[in-house]
């Protein structure tokens, strides 16, 4: 069968934040861009973001500024973040808020009429841009119209809306194509149609998101497979970081059939408390060592914070997700739950019933509709849900170009920014970083370019052959392999770890890369979604595999990585990243130590030495 | 807790289909998009849907449930007796692809149609400073998850095919009452509301409304205050010509 041909200067895969801003920069810069997405144009994961945007603009308290924003990002992440990353993402996440206004975006306001900034974990000031709980809707949304108004630009110059950006919408990815070393293109499929398509182009751009569909209880939709994870280290570039997963603390937990679904951080920024079956606000029972001087020790200084920041430390429920997830799951662990497993949060008794509904509206809704909860007059039941990998693929922070030369990659599928655990509303802001530097990245790659990169046809007939072949066989259902992963993953390599359990991870890891070669799609090439998942699957195996390695590796415990068997965090790790690679075929996944550059100076004098030495060996402090 | 539910649901692809039957478990606390999954798990694996979020955010699982326009994701089963036989069915007023997906094209040709905002020349990002109250209205409709079940409902379309071209449907007529209402929106889209998007031929039954899952009013809020600014311009010449010489407040 004939394969659609498609010439593109930059091919950008995903359409959430990072990919739409990316695309929106590629064509700024004059370049011909698609945009490829696996759903819809609009209904990409960054949908679902609730909290808001972290951006140090200041305009709730004149105190903030990049630097301190900086010092969260890294204190978050337990140092091991790509500094020169935060330093970028901290520098310019204002321009990046202040120009999606001046695309159209509306959000809450201060009374001054600024943008209005909340309370989120781990920041030191009010930060977030937000719209109630929906914020990621109002980006998306931003964006999506952003790209339209370029769209319609281009109809006035040119006469046709398409001429310089246009979306593929519900059509996925399977191979990326090179010639030698450097990228010459991408494949894949049209999810309506089942036609192969092949996008003959010198950058490729991913962003792609994350992978919490590898397990059972997660808060990402069914895009999460890892394609972007998986595509870059198919096609030889490497991910580091990998076994960072943030386990979001709260997560709805009844019923079952909605249990992960996301409860956003902004109700306990906004004043909701955590308790346990005695009623106890147990957080301030967790509050490590390393955060002890920040967050407050008694409950009245806790509920002073709200109202008096300057002369009071933050409520513990506000510490890094990392912490809170953890001590949710060691007080279920220790019977101190709630009835369905979970702890309770409460803000229906913080707050009043108005105040609430304005300030958590969907929040309100998801649990009226989903759970019979009110949650004006009655406490959520949450426990924690695979939310985010701070993993993903590793970058040059300036360009975001990965090792392939015309490589790029932005938002969760790159890796780096967050180091070990990322602070909440700092996703929003990465994207949007990140999305515009990879743009840039991508166009300037391409202008340097003597001439394009060819497609061969050895490479299309392979990724044609890779991509048919589940339709040829009547094998095992893919729906079943899928399940045991996630099962596998969620109860071997989830929230705290051990090599034991992990080993044997891996172990049915490489039993299901067996199975996923004989599984088989039912049904014909029209919107398929057997044949999709069959596909899907690849992916989410070369990207758990690379978890479940890089996690039995690190002997220590930071940020998204416990190890019950290594509790502690050590120095000396924090100097080392774990880096994947795999072989074409993606038969093997290796994993190998890389030393992490040293700070610069300047960013390094930002800290108290004090600090410093909780994270760093004596070595980098003299 | 658990029992089985009957359930008729639309199979078929190239304008061609029929209801199949199905008998499926049902578990306490699902929602029919969890049905739905279980029939692709379970007894059919090329049943087509779209989803994401399954979460009520993202408005792709828009479908009919027993001839009602819902999201998949929040129709919940304890809604329904266990004896109920529930059909499911694609939307009706777009073409289907196959099974529960239609082509929903129409919507994004729509959007891309409505000029987009337009602020004033002068202002730079950074510099608006706009009050609570004046976005508050723009943002209750800036709620909207396009899950184009709105203009999946109204009668201007549902069963008239010729009225596609001159008729925009609620989503898009309400995007223009957004940016009409957005306090640095500097367009004039009182004429072309009409002229290009076919408010007239909305008479205000509420349809819409009664279907968005966001509780949007979209009738109240947008499309009867749109219809007003219009007759406003057409019969007082005056304030066209106000809203030439004064530029709306910017603070």
């Amino acid at each position: 069968m004939e394969i659609e041909r498609h010439e593109y200067d930059v091919v950008v895969i995903g359409a959430g934040g990072a990919g739409l801003r990316a695309a929106i920069e590629a064509r700024q810069q004059g370049k011909r861009t698609a945009i490829v997405c696996k759903s819809l144009f609009g209904k990409a994961h960054t949908v679902m973001a609730e909290g808001g945007a972290a951006a140090a603009m200041g305009n709730v308290n004149s105190d903030d500024n990049w630097m301190v924003h900086f010092r969260d990002t890294m204190r978050g992440g337990k140092f091991l973040n790509n500094w020169r990353m935060a330093e970028l993402h901290a520098k310019e996440a204002p321009d990046r808020v202040w120009e999606l206004e001046a695309w159209g975006a509306l959000f809450d306001r201060t009374k001054d009429g600024k943008i209005s900034q909340r309370n989120f974990g781990g920041h030191e000031y009010p930060r977030l841009a937000h719209v109630g709980d929906r914020t990621g809707l109002e980006l998306i949304r931003t964006l999506q119209q952003r790209v339209v108004a370029l769209q319609q630009e281009d109809y006035e110059t040119h006469g046709d809306y398409e001429a310089y950006i246009k979306v593929f919408a519900e059509c996925t990815v399977t191979r990326l194509l090179k010639d030698g070393d450097a990228i010459s293109g991408a494949f894949g499929y049209w999810r309506e149609t089942g036609n192969l398509v092949l996008f003959d182009a010198p950058a490729v751009v991913l962003a792609t998101g994350g992978i919490g569909k590898s397990y059972v209880v997660t808060s990402n939709s069914w895009e999460y497979t890892g394609d972007g994870h998986a595509l870059a280290l198919l096609a030889g570039a490497k991910l580091i970081n990998m076994e960072f997963i943030q386990f979001h603390p709260t997560g709805m937990v009844w019923p079952p059939s909605v249990r992960g679904i996301l409860v956003t951080e902004s109700v306990r920024g906004d004043g909701g408390v955590l308790r346990n079956s005695l009623g106890e606000r147990f957080m301030f029972n967790y509050i490590p060592e390393v955060f002890k001087d920040k967050y407050a020790t008694t409950e009245e200084e806790g509920d002073r914070w709200y109202t008096d920041q300057a002369n009071n430390r933050r409520p513990p429920e506000l510490l890094p997700r990392d912490e809170v997830a953890r001590a949710i799951n060691s007080e279920v662990k220790a019977g101190r739950g709630s009835p369905q497993g979970g702890v309770f949060l409460d803000v229906s008794t913080r707050l009043p019933a108005a105040e609430i509904i304005k300030r958590l509206p969907s929040m309100h809704h998801q649990f009226k509709e989903l759970a019979d909860v009110d949650i004006t007059t009655e406490p959520m039941q949450v426990g924690p849900t695979c939310h985010y990998i701070m993993g993903g693929v590793e970058v040059d922070a300036d360009t975001g170009a990965a090792a392939v030369p015309g490589l790029f990659a932005a938002g969760e599928v790159s890796g780096g920014m967050h180091g070990s655990n990322r602070l909440g509303g700092n996703s929003l802001s990465d994207l949007l970083v990140f999305g515009r530097r990879a743009g840039a990245g991508a166009s300037a790659y391409v202008d340097s370019l003597p001439s394009r990169p060819a497609v061969s046809q050895e490479s299309v007939d392979s990724a044609r052959a890779e991509a048919l072949a589940p339709l040829e066989r009547s094998g095992e259902n893919p729906y079943e392999v899928h399940a045991e992963l996630q099962r596998t993953m969620n109860d071997l390599v989830g929230i705290i770890r051990k090599a034991s359990e992990i080993s044997e991870a891996l172990e049915v890891v490489e039993k299901l890369k067996e199975r996923v070669h004989l599984v088989g799609a039912a049904g014909g090439r029209i919107y398929n979604p057997g044949w999709h998942l069959a596909l899907d699957l690849r992916n989410m195996l070369l990207v758990s595999e690379c978890v479940a390695k890089a996690a039995l590796l690190r002997e220590e415990s930071r940020g998204g990585h416990t190890r019950d068997d290594f509790p502690g965090m050590n120095p000396e790790w924090r100097r080392k990243l774990l880096v994947c690679s795999a072989t074409e075929d993606g038969s093997a996944v290796t994993v190998e130590e890389k030393i992490q550059p040293g700070m610069r100076e300047d960013l390094l004098a930002l800290f108290e030495v004090s600090e410093l030495k909780k994270y760093l060996t004596d070595e980098e402090l003299s | 807790m658990s029992y089985k539910a009957k359930f008729k649901v639309w199979r078929g692809e190239g304008g061609e289909g029929k209801l199949e039957d199905f008998t499926v478990e049902v578990n306490e606390g699902e929602v029919v998009l969890d049905i739905i999954h279980r029939l692709q798990a379970t007894q059919a694996p090329d049943l087509a849907v779209r989803w994401n979020c399954k979460a009520g955010k993202c408005g792709s699982c828009s479908m009919e449930i027993n001839g009602k326009p819902r999201l998949g994701c929040m129709t919940r089963m304890s809604t329904f007796t266990e004896d109920e036989t529930i059909t499911v069915t694609p939307m009706r007023t777009f073409p289907v692809i196959k099974d529960l997906v239609c082509d929903v094209s129409f919507n994004y040709q729509k959007a891309r149609e409505v000029p987009s905002f337009t602020p004033p020349a002068d202002v730079r990002p950074g510099e608006y400073r706009m009050k609570q109250i004046d976005v508050e209205r723009s943002q209750e409709f800036r709620k909207c998850i396009e899950c184009f079940m709105c203009n999946n409902v109204c009668h201007v379309i549902r069963d008239h095919e010729e009225n596609k071209p001159a008729f925009s449907g609620p989503r898009f007529l309400m995007r223009i009452a957004e940016l009409d209402m957005h306090p640095y929106d500097v367009a004039d889209r009182k004429e072309s509301a009409q002229k290009d998007h076919g408010l007239g031929y909305c008479n205000i039954t509420k349809c819409c409304t009664e279907v968005c899952p966001e509780h949007i009013k979209i009738t109240d809020n947008a499309l009867i205050p749109m219809k007003e600014r219009v007759v406003d311009r057409k019969y007082d010449p005056l304030v066209w010509l106000g809203s030439k010489i004064f530029r709306r407040p910017s603070s």
